[in-house]
């Protein structure tokens, strides 16, 4: 079945195409990465997908239904999480907190349960903490559940930001430059903790990513972006002698050693 | 109910301090203005819990709570004078519409004003503020006991620490209960980062709203029991300098703290009013000179307030894992 598709999709601020009549879908499973040099419009793309942006033109589908031009609040209900780029966590809230809320966000209680302390309140918030404990524990963040999330180190921040992500049980998981500012040491950990996830919580994952290397050995597609159109489509291994991609990674003139 | 489970330590202190307020009271030692002082300190600690729910737990600048407050005094003092009302106990509907009028202007005006961000909002709710100035400053042409310029004269004196203490002690479980639930934690989510809380589904138009009405009605309750202790109301009372007051409160307390706000309140009107008792009557207008001063000095020594984002052991719900 296929879980995410976007026909034609285009985006225009002023006069500028971010992004150009690109077309891709996503098997449900599958895990689908969207590369190409900076600026070439794959934080657009996520942005249309999560209805943060309003498409010039063309459709998003997810599961079949038309979700194109998406309440912003609304994805999260269908099924759809993301990660950012430059992590958006509540820095000022703790460890825990940051985890809790894609959870109670579900319901479970009214306000008037909240103000009374109903039974319901308490078992909802109850397991909304222990689910959320689980999380944490999977990726070694509960010893600093109670710590604000700004305090924490950039490595465990992103750590943190996935966490987020996967407390809102989604079927798709949209997770937007997981690499940016960490070292390859720490992308190694990264990489181990996408697979695992991507296993444990049968996920569909779309991934945006410049590092080759991360994207290359997560990803069983790949799409290539440049200047807001798709230049190329295809498993990692072919994409890899595409010259196209090449070109557009490292110019014209090179082999095939990117 | 854990409800009672919960709040069992808190409602032990506050009937033990009520006890003693109420001692105090009796004893000959509180003068007539003493006493006024004291239920003027605690009804200014519920407006400005309002202000902290909008704007230190969902960071929603308003400069309009006074407008809010005057809102509820005018509605009360308005039902008190057409219904005759004169004793405590038939009061206590009355104050409740007037909290509720407050909460359904606020709800109203909040539709156009809380898409707007930061200090557009701050100017919006500014503006509201003037608004209702004017409006009252006008409203005798409109029903004549409202008294317009002249002010509101003759509302019955209602207002006395058994009405205060209980209010106050309710309202101030029903914020923390609610702060300390989901709610709470999503107004704070808008707070840090309004798009990611809406990446992560939380409806925030909505939960701003609910939020800044919420805040609204305590401003009414508040502005409803002011009334009836002073039993005079003048426009000036509910201007824009009085929007500043709560939010000096809310910052000196601490932005989302129940705890601080409800210390700043005490501090802050001790303070402004200890000065009128200590200071020689020729150094008096020399008052808005300190009080600043004061204010710099505390925000050199404590950036955040008293109590940024801490609570009380009394206050606070065990969360922890």
């Amino acid at each position: 079945m296929i879980a995410l598709e976007c026909i034609g999709l285009k985006k225009s601020f002023g006069g500028v195409l971010a992004v150009d009549d690109l077309s891709f879908s996503v098997e449900e499973h599958e895990a689908v990465g969207i590369i190409g040099p900076n600026g070439a419009g794959k934080t657009t793309v996520f942005n249309l997908i999560t209805g943060l942006y309003r498409p010039s033109g063309g459709w998003v589908r997810f599961f079949g239904q038309d979700i194109t031009a998406i309440d912003p609040a609304r994805p999260a209900a269908l099924g759809i999480a993301r990660t950012f780029q430059n992590l958006r966590l509540f820095g000022s809230l703790s460890v825990l907190e940051n985890v809790t809320m894609p959870i109670l966000v579900k319901g479970g209680y009214g306000p008037l349960g909240a103000v009374l302390q109903s039974r319901r309140y308490v078992t909802a918030e109850k397991a909304a903490r222990d689910r959320a404990m689980e999380l944490l524990s999977l990726f070694r963040l509960a010893g600093k559940a109670n710590l604000p999330a700004g305090s924490l180190p950039y490595g465990e921040q992103r750590r943190l930001e996935m966490s987020r992500a996967l407390a809102a049980s989604p079927r798709l998981l949209l997770i937007d430059e997981p690499g940016a500012g960490m070292n390859p040491k720490e992308i190694e950990g990264l990489l181990a903790d996408i697979r695992e996830i991507k296993k444990a919580f049968v996920l569909t994952v779309l991934i945006i990513e410049h590092q080759m290397r991360l994207v290359m050995n997560l990803s069983d597609r790949l799409v290539v972006m440049d200047f807001g159109r798709k230049i190329a489509e295809g498993a990692p291994g072919e994409i890899k002698k595409d010259r196209k991609v090449i070109q557009a990674y490292l110019g014209e003139d090179r082999d095939n050693t990117c | 109910m854990t409800l009672l489970g919960s709040a069992r330590r808190l409602l032990i202190v506050s009937a033990m301090a009520y006890l003693l307020l109420k001692g105090f009271f009796l004893s000959g030692f509180a003068t007539e203005y003493l006493q006024q002082i004291i239920l003027y300190a605690l009804i200014v600690i519920i407006a400005s819990l309002g202000l902290n729910v909008i704007y230190g737990y969902t960071g929603q600048f308003s400069l309009g709570q006074a407008a809010f407050y005057g809102i509820g005094a005018y509605t009360s003092a308005y039902m008190t004078h057409v219904f005759s009302v004169g004793s405590a106990l038939p009061f206590l509907p009355i104050l409740l519409v007037s909290g509720i009028m407050s909460a359904l202007i606020g709800y109203l005006i909040g539709f156009p004003i809380l898409r707007l961000r930061d200090d557009f909002l701050a100017i919006a709710t500014l503006g509201f503020g003037i608004f209702v100035r004017v409006f009252l400053d006008n409203s005798d042409r409109l029903i004549d006991a409202l008294g317009g310029a002249r002010g509101f004269v003759g509302i019955p004196r209602i207002t006395s620490l058994d009405l205060v203490f209980p209010v106050v002690f309710i309202l101030v479980l029903v914020t923390r209960n609610v702060i300390f639930s989901k709610y709470g934690l999503f107004w704070q989510c808008i707070k840090d980062d309004e798009l990611a809380s809406s990446a992560f589904g939380i409806n925030t138009g909505r939960m701003k709203s609910m939020a800044f009405t919420y805040g609204c009605f305590l401003a009414g309750i508040a502005g409803g029991l002011y009334a009836h202790l002073y039993t005079f109301l003048h426009p000036s009372n509910f201007d824009f300098l009085k929007s500043i007051d709560f939010l000096i409160i809310v910052i000196v307390g601490g932005m989302g703290s129940i705890t601080g706000t409800i210390m700043a309140g005490l501090v802050w009107v001790g303070f402004i009013e200890g000065l009128r008792i200590v200071l020689p009557t020729g150094l008096l207008e020399y008052r808005w000179v300190f009080i600043p001063l004061f204010l710099i000095i505390l925000m050199f020594w404590k950036p955040y307030g008293l109590m940024a984002n801490k609570e009380s052991k009394l206050l606070g719900i065990d969360k922890a894992p």
